[in-house]
């Protein structure tokens, strides 16, 4: 027992030392990672043909997942300050709330979490599958920096077109509040109009612009970091994609918890 | 250009160790190869074989040794260095590793644009000349990888690895997943490529027919060494009881 007791001691340590060790190696190859494309986005040869693509593929073809999702959540968010506010005579904050809510938290979070499903997944996957494949070797044995080529242009699309997507989102979201509130609610469209211009600050649009961005980036990192490290055949490729989209839909939601507090404090 | 001094190796590979975790994969293998050479190095599989290609290329780093090619070293060579040091170089990938993303041009082409959309007219011709050389015809010019047999994918995949002219080819297990048929006429048509383009040749395999008839010397691989090498027509005289036992795919024998 005397014997036992340290070696049980030192295997409950370990247990815990090992994951710890293997994280804070994780968050170390990540931030190398985002450094490495930080410099290389900003360094030559660029591909602006293939940023162009990633443009559309991340901005234009997720518009209408993004803009159905936006077109729903206003209407309910109307819709629940309607019923919520009824309950103490506040219903007519309803077009407050609404602007409030999508531009400053709603908007950045639900377009960041859509298309990190829809994007993460799908640059994990690509990456993924040209790495076990041998593409990325083959890139590099073409003379072609695969980092530049590949990834520079992914994760700079992101940043770029994400706070577009959520602006656009803010606004059909509060088009969709506004149309529930006229059509359902009954509520009058001038002074609707009114209510939500007077409570749409400057603030609110940075707030909303600045999240977006680094959704984007995180949704970039998460999608190409993954893609890249991929191993293992197409049990591999699964697990990156997996593990793409959870990682960047934490990261989101911790980094909006992060810049509302900093911001807000 | 740096001059390369008369009798100096194409390829040299001296001492080269590479360890994954406790699995030591290479443990100092010793190759030379000189230019214009054809050489195969043969071996089971997980022996290393792909391993050695890629610390030769850069896309691995030995954990000791010297890969030098041309005299130039590559271990530790600085990236602008080791990307002026690959134009030299065109690799035939054992799944071929066409970009899906592209069509057979621009795949055939990438190699001289780096991917950028530089004079597609000319690009196209370019790649229906390297094209015609690997028996391909300019109708598959705009199918996507994907459209195309296993044997066609490699041909293309071939047409990309000599169509900025390298130096040296290296061929990783080009018969791979072919039929016999397909499979003499890729090795014919190596053979015919090496000699009409006066490349120098690595090519890894464990297909002896293959061996036989691209190179003009095996070295074989086994414990992360290389046990043994010789010209082509000794491989089945060669003495060593393990190339014996490989080259004649026999179970028994000192290879468990």
């Amino acid at each position: 027992m005397t014997e036992s007791l340290p070696a049980s001691i030192l295997s409950a340590f370990a247990a815990i030392g090992r994951p710890a060790i293997a994280m804070f190696a994780m968050i170390g190859r990540i931030a190398v990672f985002a450094f490495t494309a930080l410099v290389r986005a900003v360094t030559p040869p660029f591909y602006p043909a293939r940023f162009g693509t990633q443009l559309m593929e991340i901005g234009w073809y997720s518009l209408p997942v993004v803009g159905l999702t936006a077109i729903f959540t206003g209407s309910a968010l109307a819709q629940q300050i309607y019923t919520g506010g009824s309950r103490f005579d506040a219903s007519a904050t309803v077009p407050a709330i609404v602007v409030f809510g999508m531009v400053r938290e709603l908007g950045p979070v639900l377009v960041g979490l859509m298309v990190a499903g829809r994007v993460a997944s799908a640059m994990a996957a690509e990456l993924g599958t040209m790495r076990v494949t041998e593409q990325l070797d083959a890139l590099t044995t073409l003379r072609t920096d695969a980092f530049r080529y590949l990834i520079v242009p992914r994760m700079a699309a992101s940043v770029i077109a994400l706070p577009i997507m959520v602006l656009i989102a803010n606004s059909i979201g509060i088009m969709g509040g506004f149309l529930l509130a006229i059509y359902k609610l009954g509520f009058n469209p001038a002074s609707y109009l009114a209510t939500t211009r007077k409570f749409l600050q400057s603030d609110d649009i940075w707030m909303a612009v600045v999240k977006a961005a680094v959704f984007g980036f995180i949704i970039g990192l998460m999608g190409c970091y993954n893609g890249s490290r991929t191993s293992g055949g197409a049990a591999g490729v699964g697990k990156a994609t997996t593990d793409a989209v959870v990682s960047a839909f934490i990261l989101i939601l911790f980094s909006d918890l992060l810049i509302t507090i900093l911001a807000l404090k | 250009m740096m001059a390369v001094a008369k009798g100096t190796p194409k390829i040299k590979l001296t001492e080269v160790v590479k360890r994954f975790g406790d699995n030591s994969v290479l443990d100092g293998v010793n190759l030379s190869v000189e230019p214009g050479e054809s050489v195969a190095i043969i071996g089971g599989s997980g022996t290393g074989k792909s391993v050695t290609l890629k610390c030769i290329l850069g896309l691995l780093t030995p954990d000791s040794g010297s890969v030098t090619v041309d005299g130039e070293e590559v271990v530790g060579a600085r990236s602008r260095e080791m990307s002026r040091i690959r134009t030299k170089f065109g690799m035939l990938f054992q799944g071929g590793a066409l970009f899906d993303s592209m069509p057979v041009w621009r795949n055939v082409t990438f190699g001289l644009t780096q991917g950028r959309m530089t004079d597609a007219a000319h690009m196209r011709r370019v790649a229906e000349e390297n094209l015609e050389r690997v028996g391909l015809s300019r109708d598959i010019l705009n199918l996507r990888p994907n459209e195309l047999s296993g044997g066609m994918q490699k041909r293309v995949a071939l047409a990309r690895a000599i169509a900025p002219r390298p130096e040296i080819i290296f061929f990783d297990e080009p018969t791979t997943g072919l039929d016999p048929i397909r499979a003499d006429m890729i090795n014919d048509l190596i053979t015919s490529l090496v000699e009409d383009l006066g490349v120098t040749a690595l090519t890894i395999t464990h297909d002896m027919v293959s061996a036989r008839k691209i190179a003009n010397r095996v070295a074989m691989l086994y414990n992360g060494r290389i046990i043994w090498h010789g010209p082509r027509d000794r491989l089945y005289d060669s003495g060593n009881p393990y190339v014996d036992q490989f080259v004649q795919g026999r179970a028994d024998g000192p290879i468990r």
